[in-house]
């Protein structure tokens, strides 16, 4: 079998494992599994409002599994979307707050800054990986902890007079579009969606049609033999972290000036950047296969809120089903073992 | 508050918030020892508070007072049973460590939730009635000055914590078993060849990361939370990873670092009581914590090896 449809099939084997897994765990728990998924079903495409509101899970996605990807590619794990995301978050309302500016000039200004801020969240164990070999998993779960508490204090102290909540951003800075509230039946989705696909189609081009890109994939496939054929491994690190923190960045600006319109105090981790992870990996690190994980972790997260409602059913089934597929996905080794034992009975 | 009071709100409440980092922490050097990095650290913790407080809520009736110390055996056992879904994929399936890792977090979370809104029907359970109460200990807590700062207003926990880092310590650099712990983390190869089964030695580092995740997070929800939700374990078992990095993977390194986290976090919680702590914003305590870790690990704070096989899946045959 060839590589190319191996790869495809292990996610969409993943996938339907993790299903089917869910289904049991229904089964077993006294809850019926074909109520359950077509709850989640409803729930997620039944009506216009519906779609609407996966749509508007899925922007995020998109950018928070682009950041994951984009450092996979370079042969970087970086747990720290979420970190670089609050940032983005944070930053992107700040500057939303803070000046009174035409919009043409505002709204880019403010999800710039987001991306900068992220970049910035994402060079710290960048540059430490680079010059000091430390790994970068440790220091990005760090750097989320440092992010939460760092921006839970701008909220309180700098955007607000110790409210748990910054003001609404100016329409001036907004995302929000009148016309996808006006045919989704007032659901949140937003214009970012629109820059989402943009990053998706930025970070393929990048990663595939460029000398930048290929050195970056040169890295992820073998540090010595790039630093042999004359390539800068540590700057090739460096650049991709920024690149990823900045996707992560955006992800924070699509929630504070397109879902919230405005910064609250986070108690703990918004899970958007975990996911991220699950999404990368299931879309095989490529930016077409990141859209359409996306898509299938944006319905799951929105259709679950349903599920308690129609089916009676905990909507924590949700993230048992995730965290088996990323667990399948982790051991594909074992599915690929399961593919061609398959393939040899069949001969 | 004078500063004797302060003294010992401070000590007491380090010990108490340290104690679980302490047990998580130990759990996390034999994994890594092993050879095994485990990034579900947290979700063990999760598990372990989740099936103790559960434990501790249904049989509070039947074992009375020895319920919450019957709750930690439960924890433990449950840990292990969990941390074997992260032995399996990382170590028989060759799954990418950390990635596997944080499918432990996401399932931890997931069906611990589900399960207490099957069982509960809400999103948090009640309130344990048999916790670990705090203790003043006899004829210890009246030796003079250090009575008050160390054996009065604690848990047995935070000994047994302390006492567990130095038993752990012992397995693990005087024993044969932590030999070969060892040697299984830092060169597999090598260690296969002397005819110690690696597979074997990393399913019992992860498992023991499991026993004392588990307890972790038993000791966290039975001392501090007291009950379970989403919030009860948030980042706790994060904080362990780091106190174990930051002892430089080493059992009574971690403990240190776990009390000095624990010390952090309760300054950070008394001090703005105390004259000289006000002026400083709470927010540089609370990330204290990890950004010595980053320090540490950037070589600041003395150099920090990792196991040298820590992260790696070993293949037989292969160099």
């Amino acid at each position: 079998m060839s590589n190319r449809l191996v790869n495809i099939l292990i996610p969409v084997v993943s996938v339907i494992l993790g299903l089917i897994a869910g289904a049991i765990i229904m089964l077993i728990s006294g809850y019926n599994p074909i109520n359950g998924y077509l709850s989640l079903w409803n729930g997620a495409f039944g009506d216009s409002f519906y779609l609407g509101e996966t749509l508007r899970q899925v922007t995020p996605y998109i950018f928070a599994g682009l950041a994951v990807a984009f450092a996979f590619r370079t042969g970087l794990f970086n747990i720290g979307v979420e970190g670089q995301m609050l940032m983005g978050w944070i930053v992107s309302v700040w500057v939303g707050l803070a000046f009174d500016l035409p919009k043409i000039i505002h709204l880019p200004l403010a999800i710039i800054a987001a991306a900068v801020a992220g970049a910035i969240w994402g060079f710290i164990p960048g540059l430490l990986k680079a010059k000091f070999r430390v790994h970068e998993v440790i220091v990005t779960i760090m750097m989320n902890y440092i992010a939460l508490h760092v921006s839970n204090y701008i909220i309180r102290n700098v955007l607000s007079d110790q409210s748990d909540t910054t003001k609404e951003i100016p329409n001036s800075a907004s995302l929000k579009s009148d016309f996808f509230q006006s045919i989704t039946d007032y659901s949140s989705l937003h214009n970012g969606i629109y820059l989402a696909i943009i990053a998706a189609i930025i970070m393929w081009f990048l990663l595939e049609k460029t000398t930048k890109g290929y050195e970056l994939r040169s890295v992820g496939f073998n540090q010595h033999a790039s630093h042999y054929a004359g390539m800068n491994v540590n700057k090739n690190i460096i650049y991709s972290m920024i690149i990823s923190g900045a996707f992560a960045g955006l992800a924070g600006a699509m929630q504070g000036l397109g879902t919230f319109g405005f910064a609250f105090l986070q108690s703990s981790f918004s899970g958007v950047g975990f996911d991220g992870i699950a999404v990368a990996l299931l879309g095989g690190n490529t930016a077409l296969g990141v859209v359409i994980a996306s898509i299938l972790f944006g319905s799951l997260r929105v259709g679950s809120l349903n599920m308690p409602i129609e089916a009676n059913v905990p909507n924590e089934l949700v993230e048992i089903v995730i965290a088996l597929i990323i667990f399948f996905v982790a051991s594909s080794y074992m599915i690929k073992w399961i593919i061609t034992r398959f393939k040899r009975e069949v001969k | 508050m004078d500063l004797m009071t302060a003294l010992e709100i401070i000590v007491s409440s380090s010990l108490l918030v340290a104690a679980p980092l302490i047990f998580t922490a130990l759990g996390g050097v034999f994994s890594e020892r092993a050879g095994v990095v485990n990034i579900g650290l947290e979700g063990l913790m999760i598990i372990g508070a989740f099936s103790a407080i559960v434990f501790n809520l249904t049989f509070a009736d039947t074992f009375g007072a020895a319920t919450p110390w019957i709750a930690l055996i439960v924890a433990m056992v449950v840990g292990g049973i969990t941390s074997l879904l992260h032995a399996v994929a990382s170590i028989t399936f060759r799954a990418d460590q950390t990635v596997s890792g944080v499918a432990i977090n996401f399932l931890a979370l997931g069906l611990s939730l589900f399960l207490v809104k099957k069982w509960y029907g809400k999103g948090q359970t009640d309130f344990i009635k048999e916790n670990f109460h705090k203790i003043d200990i006899p004829v210890l807590k009246d030796i003079p000055i250090v009575g008050d700062l160390f054996f009065s207003n604690v848990t047995y926990a935070s000994y047994l914590a302390i006492i567990l880092a130095f038993v752990v310590w012992f397995i693990i650099y005087k024993t044969p078993f932590g030999l070969r712990l060892r040697s299984v983390g830092e060169h597999p190869a090598a260690a296969d060849t002397m005819g110690i089964n690696v597979t074997k030695m990393r399913y019992v580092g992860v498992m023991l990361s499991g026993v004392f995740g588990g307890l972790g997070g038993a000791v966290y929800a039975q001392t501090i939370t007291l009950d379970f939700s989403h919030s009860t374990i948030t980042g706790q078992g994060f904080m362990a990873l780091a106190a174990m990095i930051f002892g430089k993977w080493h059992p009574l390194g971690a403990m240190g670092a776990a009390l000095f986290f624990g010390f952090a976090q309760s300054l950070s919680i008394v001090g703005g009581d105390i004259p000289f702590l006000k002026d400083i914003p709470s927010v540089y305590l609370l990330i204290a914590p990890y950004v010595l870790t980053i320090l540490a690990l950037a070589g600041f704070i003395g150099r920090a090896d990792a196991p040298k096989a820590s992260g790696l899946p070993y293949i037989k045959g292969q160099r």
